[in-house]
This record gives structure tokens, sequence and C-alpha cells, in this order.
């Protein structure tokens, strides 16, 4: 949707006016930050009297970049340079709800496109307050002046004024209803150097690992391997003894060692004698997991329709009777793990009922949810401080780590604990990708049309495990036990059937009459999570290989057939026309092979050309090239990195040995036999911008579903062999 | 117990510190020095990459008795305005930062050594240092800008790095 400027200013914003006023209207409590003495006109900005400009940043900084472009939109508003806004990480309150998901969170790639009315409009309704304060001081009209910069200044008498002095007395302004309209914009579309660079470049920058408090202490925790299983006993004698060691404290999660430093507390743990058991998944391995799925494809007591257009069932019935070309296909793809940089970890301080924690998350509401459950403490008396995060892409909004700090910490009240996992316990108690399994059918008439597509997915909700764990900490805990897990079934039961972002990225933006997509539920018990796009980051790969096996069947362009089923979808038309051109599709060198990918995700969209040589043992990607529009951009080098980014993540799903289950429980432990993409292994990546005047959509996760598709088929292209299932095989 | 030179000055580690403790976390914990990070555990990710006698070396794996008398130089000693930090600020290569420190120390250490690296030089002093958020484009640049020298192809390939062999 388009929104003018001029709009944007005048007509009091899409998202509500209610956001600007946030807490003093909502009658909530304050927002928990609030420097004293400070103009505070809304959630998000507050000018202090010796003239700080304070942004509340309620999104996590895990890489993306929102440090830097938020903080743009606010400085754009507000007339007053971003780089000099000084950026804290905002508390939990509701006046920092995601408006895309009625929960403080940082995902979907949302944090732009919900901030680019709200943020702007906070600062400009700001900035008019002090402009009004200026005018009644200067015994001017308002529209007698102008802003530069954090200066007010009236032209016709050269007077100046800078916003701190007039802050105080802006407290006592009316917000207006309408707004002064500035041209042009002087921050928003330029490729400003990132916020967040300097202090990450020195190492002053402080994650969550860093957090340091006096007297505090680490803990390490041993957890039960096999999903689901739980703790028999344990014997602490000899790791009680180890020097430096506290505390050795059972939590709902396993046996928690404390001492004096990480070290000793790992070392302590190895001393820990350990009675596990295996639980519910004792035996569940990879193979029986895809024989299920095999059964679930045709066997599932629950499907839940994601598209039904016209009737594909009927078309294709009626082609195979008619001997009519059908293309069938089984596609699948794996559970995926996060590896975020920095292994998961949260440091908490108890009192009484009140408990103070750090953690890096994607959701500090979960985090004070969580913590209160596991530690026993009143929701409300539970402060979140949100710190950088060494990567996130979705793990980070499973606050697990909270819940066990927090339980730690509550035995032993008075002492900062910080929790630290090891890489080993990252890998191996992660919320993993759903791994899924996918049968295609289409038909394809004498004219070479396709007439049906026919897609089955089997797949497991994300979001029903995370219902049934977040109803059950915001139920009172008065009520039985019984019936709390009962409300947390039905949760997370209605929550499978309605959850989307396992069909994502299957409903098809192709014009074919005919098309089915169903998702056949089967959930093998394996903890999952949201994982950098989602639905989409297996449904592209199987939605765009399978239109390229069409395409070839066809004897068609991949290019020109997928153009001709987009007739109505200009922006995936333009992406794809422009990364054709950019990578030179249709006239390579010899010995250069080619594949292409278009998808839409989270409102942008996104095409890749990948471009393989023949090396001497396979194949190499010699580079990517990218082209992107994710509406108007706020940063176009944040933009840039983005893409980089999300390619160089996928291409590790892409093509690294995917994680097994053996027992129930993850058989890989660290990146030795779960590699990761590396520099040697990275090609060169070319990224176009679309310019556009749309309203800015995500950038975060778009740029990852192509890679996978792109690649196998540029595969195909070099090696005539069709690869369904990820990772692909690069080598010969 | 040893004394060791930390960013240029000497330091007496207390008579408590088993020797076995890994370079890392005395450190980060007994010494107040956070910028080397915790990656791995197992000397494969980089990110607690510091210099020992100017070498780079995976401090989470160097028992702390090995460099006693030795000179240990993490990101904080490394001044703010060396050339890669320079470059790094220049190209904005971080992203989330984490690994960022074992990036620049391991950058460094290579000029230090080849003031001029070639992108395949480049990648095997840095194959060493995993970043999850692909800033790998960024890294190849600004050390090219740090050496002084602009890159020389656009293109270098995919190599495959096996850890366990160090073989490409």
């Amino acid at each position: 949707m388009k929104l003018t400027r001029r709009k944007l200013l005048v007509g009091g914003g899409l998202v509500g006016g209610g956001l600007l006023l946030g807490f003093s209207m909502a009658g909530d409590k304050p927002v928990p930050q609030s420097a004293e003495g400070s103009f505070q006109p809304n959630a998000w900005l507050q000018i202090t009297p010796d003239g700080r400009v304070i942004f509340q940043l309620d999104k996590a900084e895990m890489g993306q970049g929102v440090f830097t472009g938020l903080t743009t939109l606010m400085g754009e508003g507000l007339d007053y340079d971003p780089a000099r806004i000084q950026v804290e990480m905002a508390g939990v309150h509701s006046a920092y709800n995601n408006p895309a998901m009625r929960m403080q969170v940082t995902g979907g790639s949302t944090s732009l496109t919900t901030a680019w009315t709200p943020l702007q409009e906070a600062g400009a309704t700001a900035r008019a307050m002090l402009m009004i304060a200026a005018a009644h001081h200067w015994q001017v009209p308002t529209d007698a002046l102008r802003t530069d910069d954090g200066v007010i200044i009236h032209s016709a008498s050269g007077r100046r004024l800078r916003y701190e002095e007039m802050a105080d007395r802006a407290k006592s302004v009316t917000p207006p209803k309408t707004l002064p309209v500035s041209s042009g914009y002087k921050w928003i579309g330029k490729s400003l150097p990132r916020f967040d660079t300097p202090a990450k470049v020195d190492g002053r920058a402080v994650f969550g690992t860093d957090v340091s408090l006096p007297g505090m202490k680490v803990a390490v925790v041993l957890r039960c391997p096999h999903f689901g299983g739980s703790l028999r006993s344990f014997d602490a004698d000899a790791a009680r003894r180890h020097p430096g060691v506290c505390e050795v404290v059972q939590i709902h999660t396993g046996v928690a060692v404390v001492a004096d430093g990480y070290w000793e507390a790992r070392q302590a743990a190895a001393k820990l004698k350990v009675e596990w058991d295996k639980g519910p998944l004792a035996g569940l391995n990879s193979a029986t997991i895809r024989r299920k799925q095999e059964q679930a494809l045709d066997g599932a007591d629950t499907v839940v329709e994601a598209e039904n257009a016209g009737d594909a069932e009927r078309a294709l019935a009626h082609a195979r009777s008619a001997g009519a070309t059908v293309l069938e296909a089984k596609y699948a793809a794996p559970f995926l793990h996060h590896s975020t940089m920095e292994p998961q970890n949260c440091t908490a301080l108890a009192n009484g009922d009140s408990c103070e924690i750090w953690a890096p998350s994607q959701a500090p509401g979960f985090v004070q949810a969580l913590a209160a459950q596991y530690g026993g403490f009143d929701r409300h008396k539970v402060t979140v401080h949100t710190t950088l995060m060494g990567g996130g892409f979705g793990r980070r909004a499973m606050t697990d780590f909270a819940g066990e700090a927090a339980a730690i910490a509550r035995q032993m009240p008075g002492v900062p604990v910080k929790l630290i996992w090891s890489r080993e316990d990252d890998m191996r108690h992660d919320f993993y990708r759903p791994s899924t399994l996918h049968r295609l059918a289409a038909v394809l008439d004498d004219k070479g049309q396709i007439s049906a597509w026919r897609h089955r997915l089997v797949s497991a909700s994300i979001t029903k495990g995370m219902a049934v764990t977040l109803v059950d900490s915001y139920l009172p805990s008065w009520l039985p036990e019984a019936m709390a897990r009962g409300i947390g079934r039905f949760a997370g039961n209605t929550t499978a059937n309605l959850d989307t972002s396992m069909a994502e990225g299957a409903e098809i933006p192709y014009a074919i009459p005919n098309r089915k997509v169903d998702v056949a539920l089967y959930d093998p018990g394996i903890p999952l999570g949201f994982w950098r796009s989602v639905g989409h980051s297996h449904n592209a790969f199987i939605v765009e290989s399978f239109m390229d096996e069409l395409a070839h069947a066809a004897d068609q362009d991949p290019v020109e057939f997928r153009l001709h089923y987009l007739q109505e979808h200009p922006r995936h038309r333009n992406v794809l026309k422009a990364v054709a051109k950019a990578a030179n599709w249709g006239s390579l060198a010899a010995g250069r092979f080619q594949g292409v990918a278009v998808h839409e995700s989270f409102s942008s969209y996104a095409a890749q050309v990948v471009e393989l040589s023949r090396g001497s043992s396979g194949y190499v990607i010699e580079r990517i090239v990218c082209a992107v529009d994710c509406g108007r951009i706020v940063n176009p080098d944040i933009v840039v990195e983005q893409v980089e980014s999300a390619i160089i993540y996928g291409l590790t799903a892409a093509l690294k040995p995917a994680l097994t289950i053996e027992d129930g429980r993850v058989v890989q432990s660290n990146f030795h036999d779960l590699p990761v993409l590396r520099i040697n292994e990275t090609p060169e990546i070319e990224v176009l911008l679309l310019p556009s005047d749309e309203h800015p959509t995500g950038i975060g996760e778009i740029a990852l579903p192509p890679v996978a598709p792109a690649l196998a088929n540029a595969l195909f292209a070099a090696s005539g062999e069709r690869q369904r299932e990820l990772p692909l095989r690069i080598d010969a | 117990m040893p004394t060791l030179q930390l960013n240029g000055r000497s330091v007496t580690l207390p008579d408590d510190i088993d020797p076995a403790t890994p370079l890392l976390w005395v450190v980060r914990e007994r010494l107040g020095l956070r910028g080397a990070k915790f990656g791995c555990g197992q000397g494969l990710c980089g990110a607690c990459t510091m210099h020992v006698d100017g070498q780079a070396r995976r401090s989470c794996i160097l028992p702390v008795g090995q460099v006693a008398g030795k000179s240990v130089t993490t990101i904080e000693g490394l001044g703010g305005d060396h050339p890669v930090q320079q470059a790094w600020r220049d190209i904005d290569v971080p992203q989330c930062g984490y690994c960022q420190p074992g990036q620049i120390m391991s950058a460094a250490a290579l000029l230090a050594a080849k003031p001029n690296p070639s992108d395949d030089d480049i990648n095997r002093a840095m194959a060493g240092n995993i970043c999850r958020c692909g800033t790998y484009p960024r890294i190849r640049r600004a050390i090219h800008r740090a050496a002084g020298s602009s890159p020389s192809s656009i293109t270098t390939g995919v190599q495959t790095f096996n850890p366990e062999t160090g073989e490409g």
C-alpha cells in the first residue's frame, strides 16, 4: 500500500494514534525506563533537560539492524540526527507490543514495517509539541517556526532554541492533531553507518554472556539428552567438592551446577553422577520419523487445508485416466538447527517474590512469563533487561533459558546467577525447524500449460508447543494441575490446526486454475521453533524446484515459464526479470550453469540466480545474484547486508549435513559434526535493490527461501540430475 | 602463579587458578576483559581468538598455564584504530557482532604476517572463524581495504574445508 509522507504526517497514521500516547491513555503502568525530569511524550522518546534524546528500542538487535533502522525513523520524525540519539533497550510493557503479533516479540521480519508509521509519527508529534512550546515562549505563530536537527528556529528574528530548552514547557502542551509537513527525507533512504558498529569493533559491546554483576556466579545445567525425558536421580557429592562450586540444585530441566566461573562449573558438572529416564521418545530415530512421515502422507488423523481452488484432485484423476502428462515427485527437508554464534544464556537475580533478568531474547514478555513460572515469582515483579545478542534467527524467541536461570536464582536469593549453555547444549536442546515430507503432482495439458497443482506436506505445528508452554505460564497458579494441562493441550491442538506457518510459501502465486495444498499433521515430539523464514524455508525449495521440473518437462525456459504464470503479480515479475538480466540469464559462458528461483515471503519479493562451474570434484558456486523488492528502503546498505546474511545462512542449510536423531536425542554436538558455512566456502553475492515507494516490508528473512531451489535448479542444469532432498550434494 | 603480559601490562595471576583453565575464561572472568567470546569450547569457531606472542590462538582450548611468561593481546589491546578495525567500521562489517572480535584478531594476525594477502590467503587464514550472520563477503573486502589493496577478482569460487584435517 502506498503511503506518502504527507499522508503520514496529517492523517494520524495507520496503526493507531493510541500507540503514541501509549501508556497514559491505556491507563497502564508507566513504561519501565524513564529518565528523571525528561519530556516523555510517548513510550519511545525522552528528551532530558541536559540535552539527551533517548530512544526506547522495543525490538531485539540481533544483527538485523533495527538498532540503526528504527532509531532512524524516530530521528526523521523528530528532525534530530539519529546518530546522536541514545538507544536503550526497552523494558516489558504493552505499549511495546508488536502490532503484527500483539506481543512484545521481534520476528517475522515485521520490525520496520510495523514501526514505519508509529515511530515517525511519535517523533513528529514530539517535534510539534516542542515547536508549540517555543511559539508560546517567543509569542509568535507556530507556523513561523521551523526546525533543523534539534534546533527550533524563528527565521524572521533569527532566534534559535535547542529542543531540550523547550522540553520542560513541552510537557504541558496538548499534542496536536495535525503535524507540520516537511519535504523530503533527511536520513531515511541513506546508507547511514550502523550505530552499533563501533562498539562491536572494539570489544565494548555487551552481549548476554558478557553481563557482569557484583558477586555474580556462573551456572551450567545438565539436561536429559533424550527429548521429553526426565531426571531420575543424581549424586552431587564429587561435584560439590570441586573447587569454586557454590551450589548444585535440581531444576525443572535437570541439574544445575553453580560456581565462581564457567570453567569451574563445567568441570564440576562432569563429576555429577546422573541417571536419566529416557522418556517417551526412547528408540525414536531419523529413520523411524521418515517412515511415519511417509505413512502420514495418506494416513494422518488431521489434515489442515491451506489452499483449494478449482478441483485439483478431479483434474489429476482425469489426466491420469486420459494418459495426459502428469508429473509426480516426493521432496523432503530435514530438521534444522539455529546455531546462533552466541550460545543460549541468561542472568537472573532473585529477591523474595521479585526477580531481575538480563536476557538476550527476541521476546522479553515470554522471558518475564517463563521466569515467573519456573522461578515462582510474581510476573509483575519480574524486570527484564534485553541485551545485545549473538544472533537470533528465531531461537531466542523460545525463552527456555529464562525459566532455567530464574529457577536457579530462586534457590540462591540475592546472588546474581549467569547461566551459560555450551555449544553442545545449544545444538542438542534447540527448537528445530520442522522436518517435512512433500508429495506433489501436476498436470501439463497438451499445450504444455499447468492445469492442476496438488501439494500435500507432512509437518508438525511450531505454535502448538509454544501455546502449551505459554498458556501454562499465564494461568493462575491456584488452578488444579490437571485442569491447567488440559487447557494447555486444548490450546496446543487448536493452534496446530490454525498454524499457518506450516504451509506458508506453499500457497503458490502461479496462475494455475486447479490448486490444492494441505498439511497432514504428524508430530514426532522433537521440540520445534521458528527458524529463519519458517515455513518458507522448506516450501520455497519444494515449490521452486517442482516449477523447474515442470518447466523442463514442458521444454520451456525456466524464467519465461514462471513469468507466464505471474501475469497478475508485477512485483514477482519485476524481481525475476531484474535478476535474470543481471545474471545474463540465457547467455552464459561455456562451462557455466544457472538455476533460478523467485519467492515472496513476509510481504517482500526475492529472486535469485545461482551460477555454477565444474570443479575438480563436483561443482563450484561461482556467484549468487539476488534481486529484492522490500518496498521503500530505509537504509540500503543494511538491506544488502541482510540479503547477504540470509543467503549465507540458507546455504549452510542447503549444503551441510543435517542433524540426525537416535534414541530420541540429537546425535551431533558441535561444529565438527554439524558444520556450518565458512568464509572459504562462500561465493560472491551480488544484490540488486529494486526502488519502491511501497510501504516498507520485511528483509531479515526474505532472501533465504530462494537459495536452496535456485541451487538445486542450477545443479540440475549442470548435471541433469534432480535432487529432491536437502541437503544438496554439490560434489561429484 | 606465573605472570603474563596482557595488552602490554604485566599481570600476575592469582594462586588459586587451575593452570588447566582455558585462557579465555581467565581473561573474561578473572581479568575482566570480555571482548573475546565463547562460541564452541573446542577451538572450532574462532570467537575466542587472541594473539599469543603475535600468533592467533584459540584461547578456549589454550590452558592458561601454557601462556606463562608470554605476551597476550586481546581485542581490547588492539587500540581501536588498528587498520583492520578502521576497515571494519568503514565497510560496516558486523551484524550481530559476536564473532567479530575473533574475526578481527585473526585478520590482524594475517596482515601482520602477510601485508598484502590474496583471496586464497584470506580464505585459508580466516576459515577458522565462523560467522552465522554472513559477514564473510564484507570481511574479505575489509581485509583487502586494511591491506591497502583492492580485491583481486570478484569471485573466489567455493572450496570445501574439512575442519578436522584443515584440508581444502
